[in-house]
């Protein structure tokens, strides 16, 4: 099963299917255009009002009314489908609170609603989409090639394993254990709040393909450990705080047992 | 001793471990040795073990560490990663990193002699420093130990560059970014900082030489010195005799316990292997700095959580908490206050525990010998500096983790400097003046003992109605173990006139002398343990309880 | 080391004593409360009145020590027999590598058996009587003092060394200056300083690679918000130097709204609002990376200095003394991002002749 769909997501696969599916496109439009067209876009627009409404009664307080932001919320206009698609989708958004930076929670709306809202959004200005899974299939990458992007763009943040790292004045670059592959990726083209974006001019498809790739290699729940206990990766604090507590503490438990008196013949 | 030739002789040969070591008397003295030491008395403490296992752990580092040479390869020259680690192959990584990996993966067996050698060096800093806590605490450096505690003291200072160098050699990313702090640290030396850093590196950071040289320095240079010095103060303390805590039998003239042959040699010779067992067993279950996971150096990566091990972690505290001072002398040339200040405190701050036995032996006047060691509640000022020193410590390490700390506990990382940057003023006076208060407590408490017996619990309704709790007079040797200690009178400048009336020169080192003398040992400073007459007279006199 | 016993010593036990005689150390008035009670007596242990408690004993002792020969033979088992990439999931330790947690428990086990059996045997099967021995004054006593000193200035006298001060001085002299040798072997440790840490591989007309694509910027692959690393065209990973070189000439660009940007020169020195600064810091040298994109602010995980991106770098927090130094970027004729030349000061720690 796994070589078959490696085989479908052969990278010429994804192309062939493109140009099917243009050609398809192409000579349906054609013929059928009209009637096509309107269905199509009837859709469409049924999920913008849809988005809109959900806007209007979870988003518009900060945000504003169109999506022109306020003093308690950015601008909404050009961030994209695939922004929303994170910030919504990782429950970060709603925001339940100010504070540092929006933490990720449990997400209030379904994926149908979070994609309606989306599509609001993504009308409000040009921006980007939510990926194709094939961009962000872990299995399409290299993680040795993602292991050197890593530390060139993310490590000084996420710290080398992806463990997450302190920012200034209380935030901080959460962890990456276990995100879902999209919402990396769609975190690495948005910049969601301080976190910079990795537009593909900078980092390319590929380029972020591999990132996920090294992520899903370290830091998953089924990431090896070789060496054992990995003590949180957070690096030599840790194993600081495990050599006093439990190494000297094992060690100073044995002295006290060597040095005790023995029991005598008396009180036993 | 002529009880050789006395000896019945014996029929035919004698048994070979005899015959071995007449062999052996004959040419370097084995019997007079044995004779000397083979009953030794050591005391049987807990606390007296705790050098050994700073003692055990060099050991096992010595011997984990002449595993490692023998596949490591201390090179700095670029090769393209191709063992058995997949999210490294084909990765560009110096000869070190890629012969560390190798060890981790390629060697069976490899990784956990890795693993023991990080947890043993680890083990053996904490060793050290917690045997030194037993020596300052209990005032056991004092004369004649004062020179067993400077080999001590230049032990640790060792072991911490010896530390520092092996974490430098593997050369993956936190190793580098460790270097490339020395490098700074050595460029912010003033006049000479560009020249030493051109020395020291072989050229521009990071070079070819750097890991090549400290290798040299880390197997050899390092833990050659340390050798002898681990000798000599092993030797010293069996020259001293071991202290030990007052109680009945013992005294200042004798040492009580059980001897060498057998019982201390099965104990320290078994706690060897415990030692070893437990960093093993650490060794097959947790992970410590995995190397793989951080990648090879470059001295454009970073990443966060960069810090050293736990004995530097007082250092890094130090430059965190600096703030950004920076001057252009006229003439174009700059001081970097960022880092030459830390650079200045940190070894002070350990200078000042490795000097600290002479300077109490010089505001005492202190020149007998002590071997029964002090309960710290009996040094009141004494015991304040040292815990005044220990929460300094404890606030220049919370501010080496800061960023740790910031990410597990939501906390800012600008509010965890800001407090580490007062506390580091502010946290070791209170603490003096609370653990001197304490104690002199605690000696209040035992005064109180000695002369009025423990609680007993019993409450006793006296004939006017009055309710008393009956106090049992305490059993002799629970009275000697606190009333035994020495209460020392403080220095005095003398008179400020001599006997003709005329002003003596008293100089402004003496004055000051004898105002601390007067901190340790004035009225203020100790609660004056009982007399035998006060006791006499409470307890065989109308004391009614 | 055994000195002492070279001391003329008039007890014949030679500083050990059996319990009974112990009563001379305390050798106080009687009616003294606080007197030294003197050591109290042995008590015996269960093993020592018990011979089967004594046999039990024995048998724990010799079960820790078969228990440490079964783990050696377990831990020669598993290097055997467990494939160096073996992963196995242990709760609660998780994916660890099998032979590294097999050959560790074993070995371990194997250790600690033998010292809990030593010292199990020690406590309850040895001799738990306590001996005194005697401590003797360090310090010599004043006629050795005096014998010593006496040679001391006889030996003395003989090289006269004090009587001919011309060839006291002399070695003294030669003493002294010889270790000079030495210290001029260390010339050829490293080179000179000279003007190596002014400048780098950033030239007019460099033009600025991508880190992550290897592919020359373009102002319009900037985006606001976005944190792009880079390197110097021409600087290969592969280059003998290139460790030397990036060390100093690593940079990353930014793009702010031109009106965010605070300091009028370093809007200037950028193009169209992109921003290139080393991300070396000028503490000592970590990549000052770690960017808010909302907030502008650059932090240095090492030791947390914090740069202001959109105010010349500006130092706000941290140990950090001057800001990094931005690097002068323009357009050139075919739409890449290219360098106006090397940094204006050096980039990197500081050092003493930075000025």
């Amino acid at each position: 099963m796994k070589k078959l769909s490696a085989r479908r997501r052969h990278p010429l696969a994804a192309f062939v299917v493109l140009l099917l599916a243009l050609a398809a496109t192409g000579g349906l439009y054609a013929t059928l255009a009209p009637g096509e067209a309107k269905a199509d876009n009837s859709a469409q627009s049924l999920a913008i009002e849809e988005g809109k409404r959900l806007y209007d009664v979870g988003c518009a307080t900060c945000h504003g009314n169109g999506g022109q932001g306020s003093s308690d919320g950015p601008s909404l206009v050009g961030v994209g489908a695939a922004a929303v698609d994170f910030q919504v989708g990782t429950g970060r958004m709603p925001l339940q609170q100010p504070g540092p930076q929006a933490e990720e929670k449990p997400e209030v709306y379904s994926q149908e609603e979070i994609d309606q809202l989306a599509a609001y959004i993504a009308s409000l200005g040009p921006g980007a989409s939510v990926p194709e899974e094939s961009l962000y299939d872990p299995a399409g990458g290299d993680p040795a090639q993602g292991g050197e992007l890593f530390r060139t763009n993310c490590s000084q943040c996420h710290n080398f394993s992806g463990q997450g790292g302190a920012l200034t004045h209380g935030k901080e670059a959460p962890n990456l254990h276990d995100v879902d592959p999209r919402y990396i990726y769609e975190a690495m083209l948005t910049g969601p709040q301080n976190m910079p974006s990795f537009p593909n001019t900078v980092l390319t498809e590929e380029d972020k393909q591999d990132i996920i790739a090294y992520l899903n290699e370290v830091n998953t729940s089924s990431s090896a450990h070789q060496g054992g206990l990995s003590l949180g990766g957070y690096g030599p604090v840790g194993e600081g705080l495990f050599a006093w507590v439990a190494g000297i503490g094992a060690l100073v438990a044995c002295a006290v047992w060597i040095g005790a008196r023995s029991t005598k013949a008396r009180k036993s | 001793m002529s009880t050789a030739n006395d000896a019945p002789q014996r029929r035919g040969k004698a048994p070979a471990g005899e015959r071995l070591a007449d062999w052996a008397d004959g040419r370097v003295g084995l019997y007079a040795l044995a004779k000397a030491n083979m009953r030794k008395v050591f005391p049987d403490h807990w606390s007296f073990l705790l050098g050994e296992i700073a003692l055990y752990s060099f050991i096992i580092i010595i011997l984990t560490g002449v595993y490692l040479t023998l596949f490591f390869e201390p090179s700095m020259s670029e090769v393209e990663y191709a063992g058995s680690y997949k999210p490294l192959q084909g990765v560009m990584m110096s000869e070190a990193y890629a012969s560390a990996l190798h060890i981790t993966f390629d060697v069976r067996g490899g990784l956990l002699v890795r693993q023991i050698h990080h947890w043993a060096a680890l083990i053996f800093v904490a060793g050290i420093f917690i045997h030194m806590l037993r020596v300052f605490f209990t005032g056991a450096f004092r004369k004649p130990r004062e020179v067993n505690w400077l080999f001590g003291f230049l032990l640790l200072v060792l072991a911490i560059f010896t530390g520092l160098t092996g974490y430098s050699l593997p050369d993956d990313l936190m190793s580098g970014i460790g270097v490339r702090f020395m490098e700074g640290a050595i460029l912010a030396v003033p006049v000479v900082g560009t020249y030493l850093q051109m020395f020291i590196f072989g050229g521009e950071f990071p070079g070819h030489d750097i890991i090549p040289r400290f290798f040299v320095v880390h197997i050899l240079l390092l833990p050659g010195i340390m050798l002898g010095l681990v000798v000599a103060h092993l030797i010293l303390i069996v020259y001293h005799k071991h202290t030990q805590y007052a109680a009945p039998g013992r005294s200042n003239n004798v040492v009580v316990g059980p001897p060498l042959l057998p019982v201390y040699m099965a104990k320290a010779g078994g706690f060897f292997f415990l030692v070893f067992g437990v960093i093993t067993a650490i060794a097959a279950t947790v992970t410590i700095n995995p190397i793989w996971a951080l990648g090879p150096y470059r001295p454009d990566k970073v990443s966060t959580d960069a810090q050293p091990d736990w004995y530097l972690g007082f250092s890094e505290g130090l430059v965190r908490m600096m703030p950004g001072w920076e001057w252009v002398l006229p003439g174009g040339y700059t001081l970097n206050f960022g880092l030459l200040i830390p650079v200045i405190v940190f070894p002070l701050l350990l200078v000042v525990i490795g000097v600290y036995p002479f300077f109490e032996g010089w505001v005492t006047g202190d020149k007998r010998e002590h071997h029964v060691a002090e309960r710290p509640r009996n040094n009141p000022t004494r015991t304040a500096f040292g815990m005044a020193w220990l929460s300094e410590f404890a606030v220049t390490m919370l501010a080496g983790g800061n960023d740790v700390w910031a990410v597990n506990f939501n906390l800012s990382i600008n509010a965890i400097t800001w407090f580490c940057r007062i506390g580091f003023f502010v946290v070791p006076p209170i603490v003096f003046i609370i653990t001197r208060r304490w104690c002199l407590g605690l000696q209040r408490r035992d005064r109180e003992k000695v002369l009025h017996g423990r609680e007993s619990g019993i409450i006793k309704r006296l004939p006017h109605g009055e309710f008393i709790e009956v106090h049992e007079p305490l059993p002799p040797e629970k009275l000697y173990q606190l009333v035994s200690h020495d209460q020392s009178e403080p220095y005095e400048v003398g008179p400020e006139v001599d006997e003709n009336g005329v002003r003596r020169r008293i100089s402004p080192l003496e004055r000051a002398r004898a105002r601390i003398s007067r901190g340790y040992f004035g009225e203020n400073a100790q609660i004056p343990k009982p007399t035998r007459e006060e006791y006499q007279e409470l307890t065989s006199g109308h004391g009614h309880h | 080391m055994s000195s002492h016993t070279d001391e003329p010593e008039p007890s014949p036990h030679e500083g050990e004593h059996l319990p009974s005689q112990r009563d001379e150390h305390s050798a106080v008035p009687a009616d003294d409360p606080f007197a030294n009670p003197g050591l109290p007596p042995h008590e015996p242990r269960r093993q020592d009145i018990d011979e089967q408690a004594a046999k039990r004993s024995e048998r724990s002792v010799s079960l820790l020590f078969a228990l440490s020969t079964l783990a050696t033979v377990g831990f020669i088992a598993c290097y055997v027999a467990i494939p160096i990439d073996k992963i196995v999931y242990i709760w609660p330790f998780g994916h660890v590598s099998g032979l590294n947690f097999g050959l560790g428990l074993t070995l371990g086990l194997a250790l600690f058996c033998i010292g809990a059996g030593a010292i199990h045997w020690a406590r309850t099967l040895m001799s738990d009587e306590e001996i005194v021995e005697e401590r003797h004054a360090i310090q010599a006593p004043p006629e050795v003092k005096a014998h010593v000193l006496a040679e001391f200035r006889k030996g003395a006298a003989e090289s006269q060394i004090g009587r001919r001060r011309l060839l006291r001085n002399s070695m003294l002299g030669a003493l002294s200056v010889v270790p000079l040798a030495g210290l001029v072997l260390l010339r050829d440790l490293g080179p000179l300083p000279h003007e190596k840490l002014r400048h780098t591989r950033w030239k007019k007309g460099t033009l600025i690679v991508n880190e992550s694509t290897a592919q020359p910027l373009r102002p319009e692959d900037i985006v606001v918000g976005s944190l792009t690393q880079a390197r110097p065209d021409g600087l290969d990973p592969h280059d003998e130097n290139f460790a030397n070189e990036i060390a100093k000439a690593a940079v990353m660009l930014v793009r702010l709204q031109p009106e965010d940007i605070k300091d009028q020169r370093s809007a200037e020195w950028g193009h169209e609002g992109i921003l290139c600064f080393s991300k070396i810091c000028t503490h000592i040298g970590c990549p000052a990376t770690l960017y808010e994109q909302q907030t502008h602010h650059a932090l240095c995980p090492c030791h947390q200095s914090t740069f202001d991106l959109s105010d010349g770098a500006r130092v706000l927090f941290g140990p950090a003394g001057h800001p990094l130094p931005q690097l002068r970027i323009t357009v050139n004729d075919d739409g890449y991002l290219e360098a106006l030349g090397d940094f204006e000061e050096p980039p990197g720690p500081s050092f003493w002749e930075r000025g």
